[in-house]
């Protein structure tokens, strides 16, 4: 056994997984908060704005993680594997702090998303370099035939990072009230902040590490790589193994992990518009049953193999993705609804009108609907109506009311000049003129968001569950296959790059493909799309990945991984 | 083998396909929205292609058993 002479391996797994958890944490604030980012970082109303705030927020962290794993990686086969994920964990942890005090669009100008795409790559590059060095850390001190079982602790992390975003998210949430949080300098910035703790703690945590001791072994013999990118890539035997390693079992299990974790908590929000924090409770419930499976199939791995636990989750992904995610909707749809309309709870706001500060001739009408059910569920449909001043009627004061569905007098929303004719839903009613909005530029828009009831709110735990098992079948025992792949001194280079290719690019463009493929389906006849078309991309990349995987991978476990 | 170029006809279609179907509002959100994908993918499909090439001649029919296989050059 292989061990580190002065601390257990209770502590090395520790020291890893920690500072990888808080990479993850980092990594996920992030993403967690874009909406609020790019309200904060980015112009309203611009074009450019848009484009940038796709680069940032879908692209730009995720693209250059395969970057960060060929600079960091190759660091970490010349100068060691400590150091380098010390310095990994610096510059996230840095960055992070840093994105949490850019002042806002409003202070700094285009300045501010500069900054914060500029941070965002330095986040990307930092957990491109980071993984690789931990699990490769951890294999290099782990026991043969227990290296599947200690390098699955490493991988719990990638899930637990999520955890703790989440919990710390609605817990700021929650505490400040949505408002104060959203604001510039408001709550949102403190997951932000906070990493800096949790990175100094890690920090002194890894000092006291020592090196690898394969690697000090390789070193000490003078045998480390002079130039690993060369002999990684530049060989074909090697370059092979790389290539069988991304296409046969990486890819497959990135898109797994992101459609199990992410794909589903947006599809719940987006698509089924379950509130905020139901999706979210939904997602944490989960992940809490379902993280220690990670462990559970990581020691099944060093009896049986990685190779078939890893497929078997593929091909289960496969199989069933769409079925579950038709669930999702068919739990939160009102059509199917077993509780009966609660009319006593069933409400409707008091309208307000809002004039448009930029278009004195528009004006928005919102009013909330509360549908309670008496099985508890609360569907909320914010209706916005736009009203639209006409030019070419002679202007007189009138006020302007909007008619409630099922009431007789108008609620009176303000008083204006107008130049309005009749139209269906809105009228104007102020006792003396009778007016309403031109019928042809009404336009209306409904935001729905449900609160689910509790029948349905553990149903859908569970098949979030389900997904997450799938997650931990394919990611629980992927260190310890990829550590056996490679040879020493060129193992973190090697294994970083189809690592992040696999997961920072298939996987992480799982919920913008997916939502984009379901644009592809819109048409005049189905406006919304099929909901269900976005997963042909994870099902898709999964089918290929475990026909490559089945014909080319081997199921042996390569006990020497000391050469 | 033939998968990779495949992907890349595919790709590169309906990237002319959907671009030229926007409107001139999204037009330059969705050319770049394509050109990152096609950026990404690209590359990926010539390493796709390269182990098809690998996998026709026969490199994957043994796999190696030591490093030794890997790092001797």
């Amino acid at each position: 056994m292989t061990q580190n002479s002065s601390k257990g391996m209770g502590f090395i797994i520790g020291a890893s997984s920690v500072g990888t958890l808080i990479e993850w944490y980092d990594f996920y604030i992030f993403g967690m908060l874009a909406t609020i980012i790019s309200k904060q970082f980015f112009p309203e109303d611009s074009g450019t704005s848009a484009l940038l705030s796709t680069l940032a927020i879908f692209a730009a962290g995720f693209i250059v993680r395969p970057f960060g794993a060929l600079v960091f990686g190759r660091l970490g086969d010349l100068i060691g594997r400590k150091y380098t994920f010390l310095l990994t964990l610096i510059l996230m942890g840095g960055s992070t702090f840093a994105i949490g005090l850019v002042p806002g669009f409003k202070s700094i100008g285009w300045a501010a998303p500069i900054l914060v795409l500029i941070l965002r790559l330095v986040q990307g590059l930092a957990l491109g370099g980071e993984y690789g060095g931990a699990a490769t850390y951890v294999a290099e001190h782990a026991p043969a035939e227990r290296r599947g079982y200690w390098t699955s602790w490493i991988q719990t992390t990638a899930t637990l990072g999520l955890f703790l975003a989440l919990g710390i998210i609605i817990l700021i949430r929650q505490g400040q009230g949505v408002e104060k949080f959203s604001s510039e300098w408001g709550g949102w910035r403190y997951p932000f902040w906070i990493s800096l703790l949790l990175v100094i703690v890690s920090i002194v945590i890894r000092m006291k590490m020592s090196e690898s001791p394969m690697f000090a072994k390789v070193k000490s013999e003078g045998k480390t790589s002079v130039n690993p990118l060369k002999e990684s890539f530049g060989h074909r035997a090697n370059f092979k193994m790389v290539l069988v390693a991304l296409f046969g079992a990486v890819m497959g299990q990135g898109v797994v992990w992101y459609t199990g974790q992410f794909y589903a908590q947006t599809f719940i929000e987006n698509v089924c518009k379950v509130n905020f924090i139901d999706s979210r409770n939904i997602l944490l419930i989960a992940i809490l049953f379902a993280t220690p499976f990670f462990v559970v199939f990581g020691t099944l791995s060093d009896r049986i193999g990685r190779k078939w636990i890893m497929l078997a989750g593929m091909a289960l992904a496969i199989v069933t993705y769409r079925p579950i995610y038709q669930k999702f909707i068919d739990y939160t749809n009102p059509a199917n609804r077993t509780g009966l309309l609660d009319v006593a709870k069933t409400t409707a706001s008091n309208p307000v009108g809002t004039l448009d500060s930029k278009d004195k001739k528009k004006m928005l009408v919102t009013v909330k609907y509360d549908t309670a059910y008496t099985d508890g569920a609360v569907y909320t449909y914010t209706k916005v109506d736009t009203i639209h001043y006409q030019d070419d009627y002679s202007g007189t004061t009138a006020s302007i009311g909007y008619i409630l569905p099922g009431k007789n007098n108008p609620s009176i929303l303000d008083t204006v000049l107008v130049k309005l004719k009749p139209a269906a839903g809105v009228v104007l009613a102020d006792g003396i003129t009778y007016a309403a909005v031109d019928k042809k530029s009404a336009k209306q828009g409904v935001v729905v968001e449900k609160s689910v009831d509790s029948s349905s709110f553990w149903k859908m735990v569970f098949l979030v569950f389900i997904l997450i098992l799938y997650v931990t079948m394919v990611y629980g025992p992927i260190a310890a296959f990829l550590v056996e792949l490679f040879p020493t001194k060129i193992r973190y280079t090697s294994m970083s790059l189809p690592y992040h290719i696999g997961n920072g690019v298939f996987g992480g463009l799982v919920p913008f493909l997916g939502t984009l493929i379901v644009e592809f389906t819109k048409t005049k006849e189905l406006p919304g799309g099929d909901p269900l078309a976005g997963l042909w991309y994870p099902i898709g990349i999964a089918a290929l990945c475990l026909i490559i995987g089945s014909v080319y991978l081997q199921n042996k476990i390569d006990k020497e991984v000391m050469d | 083998m033939l998968l990779a170029p495949s992907i890349i006809i595919f790709l590169f279609w309906q990237a002319a396909d959907k671009i030229g179907m926007a409107s001139e509002a999204t037009k330059a959100n969705i050319t770049l929205q394509w050109s990152i994908i096609l950026i990404i993918f690209f590359p990926i499909c010539i390493g796709l292609l390269i182990f098809g090439y690998y996998a026709v001649k026969g490199y994957y029919e043994h796999l190696p058993e030591s490093s030794a296989e890997i790092t001797d050059y």
